[in-house]
């Protein structure tokens, strides 16, 4: 892209700003590091448009337009804005010379987080547009972050589960909440009723289930990203295991329930018993993941 | 098959080892950098090599102490917040993103153990987290080396009393508290590996658990260090938590073990209050427990700890110790059926060892040992168990070692009831034991009653016993035997006459029953034993009055008569012979003629009619001749008759020479050099004429039979005579006899010169040298030599 402007040689150079940019928390996007607001803030800064080499711009008008959109890699290309503000910088004109802006949106409204899956993409964008009549229009985008924090839960109830196979192995599991932050620590414990098979190990997993589209269209990828070892050899009836399994090593986010009518994200913990015949007996349950404002 | 399987373990090991040193080199750079990340990395992935199944305990053990020294390099690390800049806290949660449990494990208690130190957390907290967690790993034996490795660590954290961990109040329980649950959870583990895997291989499992066995028990041994484990608190919550433990664990092994290592660990006085607890648990094991052994351990240190000081006595009498054991061992044996005889009887023999040493006094508890020993035996077969035989003697001997006193244990009444039931050997080996003991200890048994109870017991010795096969005996134990049965009847002894007759009668009863090889050897001290008496009486010859008294010397030579018969019945004639001349000549100081007459007639007879052997003669005439003249109690009839019949028997002795010995042996028997003794010079002269005659037809056969002459010794020997009877002043020797011998014997060496003989040349020369002597003495004696012309 880059040495394509290069080639055709860009009029203007356009920088964006911050207002707060040097104190502001930064956050690893997806290959740089961008600033990171959440929703009802506050968005101003600055834009500067350079010309080069003294070349003078012709425009018909400035604009800075903040954009949350949806992206879905299946269906390339097709962004869907569910979040669009307009700032006109400038009417129609020409530009000598270095010229800086002020821009604000002023709490805006920023319900959905940032999410980069494995099918969609979630992002939030200012772009700002030099029109032209000719040449086509100077478009520059500066990506930011977004988070948003919940506040605990007042019903949070622990996940308690009575399961088997008849005959064969009967487990009560617990796990002490339904809802957990993102740094936060699964306590549990795996009590076990009936053992008739030869258990090798069991592993608790945190599983991510990223669905996207809707009806026939719907994609679902699910990915393991945690694989955490609770049990090691074979338990005798009576047993009862713990877990503790720390959040905060995994790359979590919180759980999404239908953003936009377009994605979910959903996460689940996954109890898995390995047999001695590598056989898999296994329990999924969902849990929510928030974020928690740092305290 | 076997092979291949050492081989590849061997290669897995080495494997393994590979892997720790491999990860460990780069957990070194690690930690010289301060990486904490790198270090937690490489740290995780040398535990990950404890995870291997394929080895056996002992490669294990290997594999795991490599990793156990690398851990403390990290722990070190971990201690140096300086170093890696993370609070020990974090460090603590840091650990436990580890994906795989047991290095996580691993690594949480290394850095629970620096927690600990850092004191920001209560040692109780971060020890209960740590053996909680540790239950997620449930392979045997990941999971007790896992579990050794927290009680390795923790062990000088733990919040005792007067420990730098030590909490505002309790902490000891908690302390308690954690080591009893790792215990109760390696215990756990380590049954549970006796049920995995395929039945073939339970030998090997076992011997693979016995391995192990260390690794459970140190865990009460760290209770055992335990400052604040006082006596209240091991017998309200240690010992039955641990009990209950191991009863319910129903794995013989682990019983066996842990009730061997609850006693060997915890000190005697604890054992001894809580007794009833402990023992309360035996009954409830399994039937294949080795509790005997256990309850024996138990029951020697108890003892031990009895005998180490007598201000604690009084404790075992306080708490009953002995009922409470023999009560606990009923039950044992009661539950277990199939125990074998030596297992019970082993039992008894620990009980009995600790009654011994606790109660010296209370012989009630030895026979009440005894007692239930013999209910025992009664209720099974003869005993073919050698070991459970060995394991009688030594409750036998036990008595008896410790009281050194036979005559203690012959107050036992169930002690024979016990020898019974051994076989006839080991009855024996017993009866040995016991008359040893006697001899040691120099015990006098002065009762009849003793004596029938002692031999009732040695009465093995004493008789042939039914169905014994004679020709197994060994012929020189069966010497020893009867020679210490010998020995033994000297040992029985009583001052009072009466009394010693009885048992003189007892023994004689007892010993008479012995058959032909026995009596030999026991005849001998029974007759001198009542010979004994016999003197004894015969120095207090005026007190006995009239017919009533039972024990004259009249009536024990007639006992002794009737011995010496049997014994001539065996038949042993010769030493009947020895005997009845001993009876003799306790007759002759006793003044009784007619029952010495008795006894010499007695003697001929069996000479007459049992002794065959010409050398067992020539023994036998000899000693007839010198009891014979000794005598003195003869009237001049009987003196001649049995003077003359030995004479006529020495005369008739099969060889030339020990005729002619004989016979002027004989000369004495008219010659006694007493006051008032007889001195029959003339028959002494026909004796010695005799004799040279016998002599003289000796030499003539030896030239007839060798062609030359044979040794002049017997008239060297007839010439010491002449002297002697020269000497006493017998008036029938004169000098010119002697003379003429001597000119004698000098031809009869000038004939023989072919032939010297140097010993009777040396012979006749000493006795030459004494005529010398004799004449230049002077005096009377001196004159009288002067007669013999050289």
């Amino acid at each position: 892209m880059n040495f394509l402007i290069g080639a055709f040689k860009p009029a203007c150079n356009i920088s964006i700003t911050f207002s707060d940019g040097k104190s502001r928390k930064q956050e690893n996007g997806q290959t740089v590091m961008v600033p990171l607001f959440q929703s009802q803030e506050n968005i101003a800064g600055k834009i500067s448009i350079e010309p080069f080499q003294g070349k003078k711009i012709e425009h018909n008008g400035v604009k800075v337009e903040l954009l949350g959109q949806i992206e879905m890699y299946f269906d390339r290309g097709n962004f869907y804005d569910f979040t669009s503000l307009v700032r006109e910088l400038d009417v129609p004109g020409d530009i000598y010379e270095r010229k800086t802006y002020p821009f604000e949106f002023s709490t805006v409204e920023m319900p959905y987080e940032t999410y980069n899956g494995v099918n969609v993409r979630l992002r939030y964008v200012l772009k700002v547009t030099v029109s032209r009549n000719y040449g086509g229009s100077i478009v520059e985008y500066q990506d930011f972050m977004v988070r948003n924090y919940s506040p605990a839960p007042s019903i949070n109830n622990s996940i308690k589960m009575e399961v088997g196979i008849e005959d064969c192995l009967h487990i009560e599991f617990e796990y002490n909440k339904s809802k957990y932050h993102l740094k936060d620590v699964i306590i549990g414990k795996i009590y076990f009723l009936l053992v008739r098979i030869k258990i090798k190990n069991m592993d608790l997993e945190i599983r991510r289930r990223e669905s996207t589209g809707s009806g026939a269209n719907t994609h679902v990828e699910t990915e393991t990203l945690a694989k955490f070892e609770l049990m090691d050899g074979a338990p005798v009836r009576g047993e009862s295991i713990p877990i503790r399994l720390f959040l905060s090593p995994y790359e979590l986010t919180p759980t999404h329930r239908n953003i936009n009518n377009k994605f979910s994200v959903k996460y689940y913990l996954n109890l898995v018993l390995v047999d001695e015949e590598d056989r898999r007996y296994f329990k999924q349950q969902e849990i929510t993941i928030y974020r928690l404002q740092d305290s | 098959m076997m092979l291949n399987g050492a081989e590849d373990e061997e290669k897995w090991l080495a494997e393994g080892i590979a892997g720790i040193q491999h990860n460990a080199f780069y957990m070194h750079r690690a930690l010289d950098s301060n990486n904490l990340r790198e270090a937690l990395k490489y740290s995780a992935q040398m535990l990950s090599e404890l995870r291997t199944s394929k080895l056996s305990p002992h490669k294990y053990y290997d594999l795991y102490m490599r990793a156990f020294d690398e851990l403390r390099k990290l722990e070190i690390f971990f201690k140096d917040e300086g170093k890696h800049g993370v609070s020990v806290v974090d460090l603590y949660e840091l650990v436990q993103h580890a994906g795989n449990i047991l290095p996580r494990l691993y690594l949480l208690c290394t850095v629970g153990s620096v927690y600990i130190k850092s004191k920001e957390a209560p040692a109780k907290e971060v020890l209960k987290d740590l053996v909680e967690m540790c239950r997620g790993v449930q392979h045997p034996l990941r999971g007790l080396f896992l579990r050794s490795y927290l009680a390795q660590v923790s062990r000088d954290k733990l919040p005792d009393i007067g420990s730098e961990y030590e909490g505002d109040a309790d902490t000891v329980m908690d302390a308690v508290e954690f080591v009893l649950q790792n215990f109760t959870e390696m215990n756990k583990l380590w049954v549970r590996m006796q049920h995995q895997g395929p039945g073939r291989l339970r030998e090997k499992r076992e011997k693979e658990r016995n391995e192990l066995r260390d690794l459970v028990g140190k865990n009460l041994h760290v209770l055992s260090q335990i400052e604040g484990v006082d006596l209240e608190m091991y017998k309200e919550t240690v010992l039955p938590r641990v009990l209950e433990q191991v009863v319910n664990c129903k794995d013989d092994l682990s019983q066996y073990y842990l009730m061997d290592c609850i006693i060997q660990v915890f000190p005697d006085e604890y054992h001894l209050q809580t007794l009833e607890t402990l023992l309360g648990a035996c009954p409830q094991l399994q039937p294949t427990v080795d509790i005997k052994t256990v309850l024996s351990r138990l029951m020697d240190r108890l003892s031990n700890y009895a005998a180490s000081s007598a201000d604690v006595l009084p404790e075992f009498l306080q708490v009953e110790a002995f009922a409470k054991l023999s009560n606990a061992i009923g039950k044992v044996i009661e539950a277990q059926v199939d125990m074998p005889a030596v297992g019970a009887i082993t039992l008894y023999v620990s009980l009995l060892t600790f009654t011994l040493r606790v109660h010296p006094d209370r012989l009630d508890y030895v026979d009440l040992v005894l007692g239930a020993c013999v209910k025992k035996l009664s209720s099974i077969p003869k005993l073919d168990d050698s070991r459970a035989t060995k394991q009688v003697v030594a409750l036998l001997s036990a008595p008896l070692e410790k009281y050194n006193d036979i005559v203690t244990a012959l107050t036992l009444s169930n002690y024979p009831r016990v020898m019974d039931h051994l076989d006839n050997g080991t009855n024996k080996v017993m009866a040995m034991v016991i008359i040893q003991s006697i001899m040691k200890n120099n015990t006098c048994i002065s009762t009849v009653d003793k004596v029938e109870v002692l031999f009732e017991l040695i009465k093995g010795l004493i008789k042939d016993t039914d169905g014994a096969d004679v020709d197994e005996l060994d012929e020189e134990d069966f010497k020893d035997e009867q020679n210490a049965v010998a020995r033994l009847i000297h040992m029985l002894y009583n001052n009072e006459p009466e009394e010693m007759l009885k048992i003189i009668c007892t023994v004689r009863k007892h010993t008479m029953a012995g058959g032909p090889k026995r009596l030999p050897f026991t005849v001998p001290s029974l007759v001198f034993s009542a010979l004994r008496l016999i003197r004894q009486l015969q120095g207090q010859e005026g007190d006995i009055v009239g017919e009533e008294v039972p024990a004259t010397p009249k009536k024990i030579f007639q006992l002794l008569n009737q011995i010496i018969e049997d014994l001539s019945n065996v038949p042993s004639p010769e030493l009947a012979l020895r005997l009845s001349l001993q009876c003799a000549e306790a007759a002759n100081d006793c003044d009784l003629e007619h029952v010495a007459y008795e006894f010499f007639t007695q003697a001929f007879v069996l000479y007459e009619e049992e002794i065959a052997d010409s050398k067992a003669q020539v023994t036998a005439i000899h000693l007839i001749i010198g009891t014979l003249q000794r005598m003195n109690v003869f009237g001049v009839e009987n003196r001649d008759t049995l003077t003359h019949k030995a004479t006529g028997y020495s005369a008739r002795l099969l060889k030339k020479p020990d005729q002619c010995r004989a016979v002027y042996a004989c000369s004495h028997l008219f010659w006694v050099d007493d006051q008032d003794g007889i001195k029959d010079g003339e028959r002494v002269l026909l004796c010695l004429k005799r004799a040279l005659r016998i002599a003289n037809a000796a030499q003539q056969m030896a030239n007839v039979a060798r062609g030359s002459s044979g040794p002049v010794t017997l008239f060297v020997e007839i010439l010491n005579k002449y002297l002697y009877f020269f000497e006493k002043g017998n008036q029938q020797i004169t000098g010119a006899a002697i003379q003429g011998l001597i000119e004698l014997i000098n031809t009869e060496k000038q004939n023989d010169s072919a032939t010297p003989d140097s010993a009777s040349d040396a012979f006749l020369a000493s006795t030459m040298r004494y005529i010398q002597f004799q004449r230049q003495k002077g005096g009377i004696m001196g004159e009288k030599f002067e007669s013999i012309k050289l």
